[in-house]
């Protein structure tokens, strides 16, 4: 008889404890010194208005333990789950009715969003969740031509955002001009200034795009605040119309939409007003996009992503093609822009900070460059994530930040992870997002 | 005129503070090609390390100046450079390999982070501090307007200089910096040839935190306050200063610090100064247009 | 009044700082004629390409294409896109420059876009479904499926670029630089990586775009099996000027091409000769 196979025992495991422990250890000290004076010393504006300080070391100690502890089960789960990136073979079966999931996830979404306003008629709060998310939806819809077709770094996303917000609020409240008339007006006025802001810098290559969109995005919002006689500066416009219903207004009175379809008035008509109004602009974001991705300039656009100088090789023009995506993009941008000055009656600069950018950069590259569904999904989670923060609302930045850190070394091409061709003779097969480039600018 | 000299004073000390955050922002292009957007944050927690130890010592009875300024320094630049090296340990270093947008956003995932981190620890109010370092120099007298070069403005551009001749020595002379320059050039070669890249990597982020805590801490004298927030507008001027002074290059982050330092301060005192910040972000886009490898450096040809 | 020659490089002169890649470069490529830049590493002849194709500002010099229908266009005014739009010519790259990303469909499709933007009234015309844009993609795609027909991918048509094998990504750079319907294609080491078969299929392909479209062909190869079979005329480069010209029996005889390709004796060259099958 052969010997049996010795079992592996504890101590044949022991490296890896000692390892680990060793891994945690020093996680610990490195962050018993870097939190040390920060949480470890709190300083405060004392009763005569000097400095001092307060000891927290009783936080300290237990953030330490905290990383102590989260250091060790970060390596068991790296041992358990392996390396990132490690390829899963998932059996036909599974792939097969996720392949049906997948298809039939879109739709059904769609219905469902369709049907929000009557599911949740009476929660308000819900209604306005909903309004919230399909604004960041339609703005990763328009950053998406941008950033995921055209693969153009932009950070100053949200100045476009800006100046459709604020174009409707002047128009509207100097020339009295409606919230139809205005709407058209701000998309143009955003992809104007788009041209204009795209034209000189857009031959930059990747980094430097991304840092001068920034720039951008900052110049829009200081000179917004400091050019009080035009914008009313950090007070804001306020008092900007609401919108009517084509024309008749959404009010109680004898003349608002209540009384002539023969109901009974409710505030909540102007919220589901508003928010199939958004999902309309949505859609059309969406709509738009779908189409030009078909024709020459939207597929221009992902081949410029693809590789720059092949195109220009093949005669296009790369200068006004990225000039295309960028003033599209911020059309959509402005249409967003002025919706949101019509649902909230006021805005501020404040609402236009380089955040906004982030944030919205954040779910179009989680969504998946390209992908409208992606984009949809990361909208949706972020925000609605977001939301989850209610009363923490100190540790939301904290939260995202680490979260983007995560998804980056985690998932860096987002949530969906292929893009489907906008033409073929056979059948249309998705490719993975390995193969897509991420664009250089 | 002496309007313009004490101005002068002003920018050039100002410009120094821009010139040690951005020698941190050209390293880190020049070796992985990225915009560290976490950096300017680093200069924010340099700054309230700096805070912080000197409340500390202060309160524990020391007061011989000089000996709270050196253990201030060492203190803060030694923390610093470790939040320089975990930065980069977590969001970097694993997506290097990774496409380009991924350690850009892991960047300002980690600014938000550091920012915020700021906000819940020390709270979000501005943090004042009495003068610690007082009294200076009268240079010029004449018509009512005095020409005054303090104490303050002395130190900083001092440890300026004595710092930036000690990293450029670091880089020259030494072992790290002649592999920092080889990974700057290949680094897949520089790897063959024996070179330790992550380490190599790692301290170039460690030595621009250092540098940027230094600068956190003249900041801290100077203006005698920090706040959570005074990274972001910091750390887009000292880009801006990297770039005009040309990316990658050492001695031009000093330059360009300087400048834009100069063009600062002589803006806020001759225009205005509600967009200052506006003229330095213009001064971004206008040198990126028309002078992409700014002033020291050196045009690259694209390779078709 | 369109003459023998398609191409004219006249006196081009490429300077990289205090570098000269390129020293006072003339030479013509005939119509409907394949044409061969050979030489040594480092000679200089990717920086020609990238000079005729506008990738590269010269310092000095000129550089003509002359068209069937008379009209003549000087490159070196004009950017990198316009000369494949407007003077017709049409490249490929050392390192293949595919849309990996996108099918091999697609990749053609890229390939008329300008022809595909005018039909589609500038996007306008096209987001409305009009007939006459319907037509025209109908025939883009037409004649991208004649390509990949030629080349043989056609059942590979929706697969992504980047998952062909590089031979199949060779031939379809050289198919999607067809599908701008150029006047002159410049080829920049088409036969690279290829093995035996692969270069003798790619000559017959190349062969066959001289017969049928008339094209004329400018490459750059250092697969002298593939430059001796197919070209008409040969251009030798080392160091930036040009050492030789002629036809490939011609310049397979010509002392200084091989010296710079091999640098040997005089008596040691026969034999180095039959052992590359020259």
């Amino acid at each position: 008889m052969t010997a049996p196979v010795p079992k592996p025992t504890l101590a044949s495991r022991a490296p890896d404890v000692a390892f680990i422990f060793k891994k945690a250890l020093i996680s610990a000290l490195v962050a018993l010194v870097l939190f040390s004076l920060m949480i470890g010393i709190r300083t405060e504006a004392g009763p005569a208005g000097q400095l001092i300080y307060l000891t927290r070391f009783g936080d300290l100690a237990a953030i330490v333990a905290a990383v102590f502890g989260g250091s060790i089960i970060v390596e068991l789960l790296r041992r358990w789950w392996g390396p990132v990136g490690t390829i899963r073979i998932v059996p036909p079966s599974v792939q097969s009715t996720l392949a049906v999931l997948r298809r039939a996830i879109a739709p059904v979404l769609l219905i469902f969003t369709l049907l929000v306003p009557v599911i949740f008629y009476d929660q308000r709060y819900i209604l306005d969740l909903g309004i919230l998310v399909l604004t960041y939806v339609m703005l990763g819809w328009g950053l998406n031509v941008v950033v995921g077709l055209a693969g153009l770094l932009d950070l100053g996303y949200v100045a476009f955002y800006a100046v459709g917000a604020y174009s409707y609020a002047l128009l509207a409240t100097n020339f009295g001009l409606s919230f139809w008339v205005c709407l058209p007006l701000a998309g143009i006025l955003a992809a104007f200034w788009g041209v204009l802001l795209g034209f000189p810098v857009l031959r930059l290559r990747g980094d430097y795009l991304a840092i001068v969109t920034l720039a951008f995005g900052e110049i829009i919002r200081l000179v917004i605040i400091n050019w009080q006689s035009l914008t009313g500066g950090p007070n804001g416009v306020s008092g900007i119309p609401r919108p009517s219903f084509f024309g008749i207004p959404l009010t109680p009175g004898d003349d608002g939409l209540a009384a002539k379809l023969g109901i009974e008035f409710s505030p909540t008509h102007r919220i589901v007003f508003l928010f199939y109004l958004i999902l309309a602009l949505a859609l059309l974001t969406n709509w738009v996009t779908i189409r030009l991705r078909r024709l020459p300039i939207g597929r221009a656009w992902e081949a410029l992503r693809e590789d720059e100088v092949a195109c220009r090789a093949l005669g296009i023009n790369t200068t006004t093609t990225k000039l295309t995506a960028f003033a599209t993009g911020a059309m959509f941008g402005g249409f967003a822009g002025a919706f949101f000055a019509t649902r909230q009656g006021f805005i501020s600069p404040e609402s236009f900070t380089f955040q906004e950018s982030a944030l919205v950069l954040a779910i179009v590259v989680l969504g998946g460059m390209g992908s409208q569904l992606g984009v949809a999904l990361a909208a949706l989670t972020m925000i609605g994530g977001f939301e989850l923060f209610r009363g923490l609302e100190q540790y939301r930045m904290l939260v995202f930040g680490l979260a983007m850190v995560l998804l980056m070394i985690w998932r860096p091409r987002g949530l969906i992870g292929h893009r489907a061709p906008t033409v073929f003779l056979k059948h249309s097969q998705a490719i993975s997002s390995d193969l897509v480039k991420e664009g250089h600018g | 005129m002496d309007y313009f000299a004490q101005q002068l004073i002003n920018g050039i000390v100002l410009g120094s503070i821009y010139g040690l955050i951005a020698i941190g922002y050209t390293m880190v292009y020049g070796i992985v090609g990225m915009i560290n957007f976490a950096h300017g944050d680093i200069f924010m927690i340099g700054g309230f390390i700096a805070l912080i130890s000197f409340l500390i010592l202060v309160s524990i009875g020391l007061t011989v100046v000089p000996v709270i300024l050196l253990i201030v320094l060492l203190v803060s630049m030694a923390i610093t450079a470790l939040y320089g090296w975990t930065v980069e340990r977590i969001a970097y270093r694993p997506l290097r390999h990774s496409f380009r947008l991924a350690p850009m956003l892991s960047a300002i995932g980690m600014s938000f982070v550091l920012t915020n981190y700021s906000q819940i620890a020390q709270g979000a109010r501005v943090k004042p501090v009495p003068p610690i370092i007082t009294g200076g120099y009268t240079l010029f007298d004449r018509d009512g307007f005095v020409v005054r070069l303090s104490n303050v403005q002395i130190i900083v551009v001092i440890t300026t200089i004595v710092l930036l001749a000690i990293f450029t020595w670091l880089v020259a002379r030494t072992r790290l910096g002649r592999d920092m320059r080889a990974c700057e050039q290949d680094q897949t070669m520089a790897a063959l040839l024996g070179v330790d890249v992550d380490r190599t990597i790692s301290m170039t982020f460690v030595i621009g935190a250092a540098l940027a805590a230094v600068a956190g801490m003249m900041y801290l004298l100077y203006y005698g306050l920090v706040d959570f927030f005074m990274g972001f507008v910091a750390g887009i001027k000292a880009f801006t200063a990297a770039v005009l002074g040309g990316i990658g290059s050492l001695p031009g982050a000093m330059l360009g610090g300087l400048l834009i330092g100069l063009i600062e301060t002589l803006w806020s005192a001759y225009f205005s100064v509600e967009y200052k910040d506006v003229a330095a972000f213009s001064i971004l886009i206008i040198v990126l247009i028309f002078l992409p490898t700014g002033l020291l450096g050196r045009p690259e040809v694209e390779k078709v | 009044m369109s003459g023998k020659n398609i191409l004219t490089v006249d006196r081009l002169l490429m300077r990289f700082g205090g570098i000269v890649a390129v020293n006072d470069l003339s030479f013509d490529a005939e119509r409907g004629k394949i044409t061969a830049l050979i030489g040594p590493n480092g000679a200089g002849k990717t920086t020609v390409f990238n000079c005729i194709t506008g990738f590269y500002k010269p310092t000095s010099g000129a550089m003509r294409v002359m068209h069937d229908d008379g009209r003549d266009i000087q490159l070196e005014r004009l950017n990198d896109f316009r000369i494949s739009k407007l003077a017709k010519v049409a490249r490929t790259f050392q390192n293949i420059r595919l849309f990996p990303g996108m099918t091999a469909l697609e990749n053609l499709m890229v390939a008329q876009h300008n022809a595909l933007m005018r039909a589609s009234g500038l996007t306008f015309l096209g987001l409305i479904g009009a007939p006459s844009w319907r037509s025209a993609e109908k025939r883009a795609i037409d004649l991208a499926r004649l390509w990949l027909d030629r080349i043989g991918l056609l059942d590979r048509a929706d697969d992504a670029a980047g998952n062909l094998p590089y031979g199949d990504q060779r031939r379809l750079e050289i198919a999607r630089a067809m599908c701008t319907e150029p006047a002159l294609l410049c080829l920049d080491e088409p036969a690279a990586g290829l093995n035996a078969r692969e270069s003798a299929s790619l000559s017959e392909l190349l062969l066959s775009i001289r017969a049928e479209q008339g094209t004329s062909i400018l490459l750059i190869e250092h697969d002298m099996s593939v430059v001796m079979e197919i070209s008409d005329h040969v251009v030798v480069m080392d160091y930036g000027v040009k050492i030789a010209e002629g036809t490939p029996d011609h310049i397979r005889d010509d002392p200084k091409v091989i010296a710079a390709y091999l640098g040997v004796e005089d008596n040691e060259v026969a034999a180095v000769e039959q052992e590359l099958g020259l």
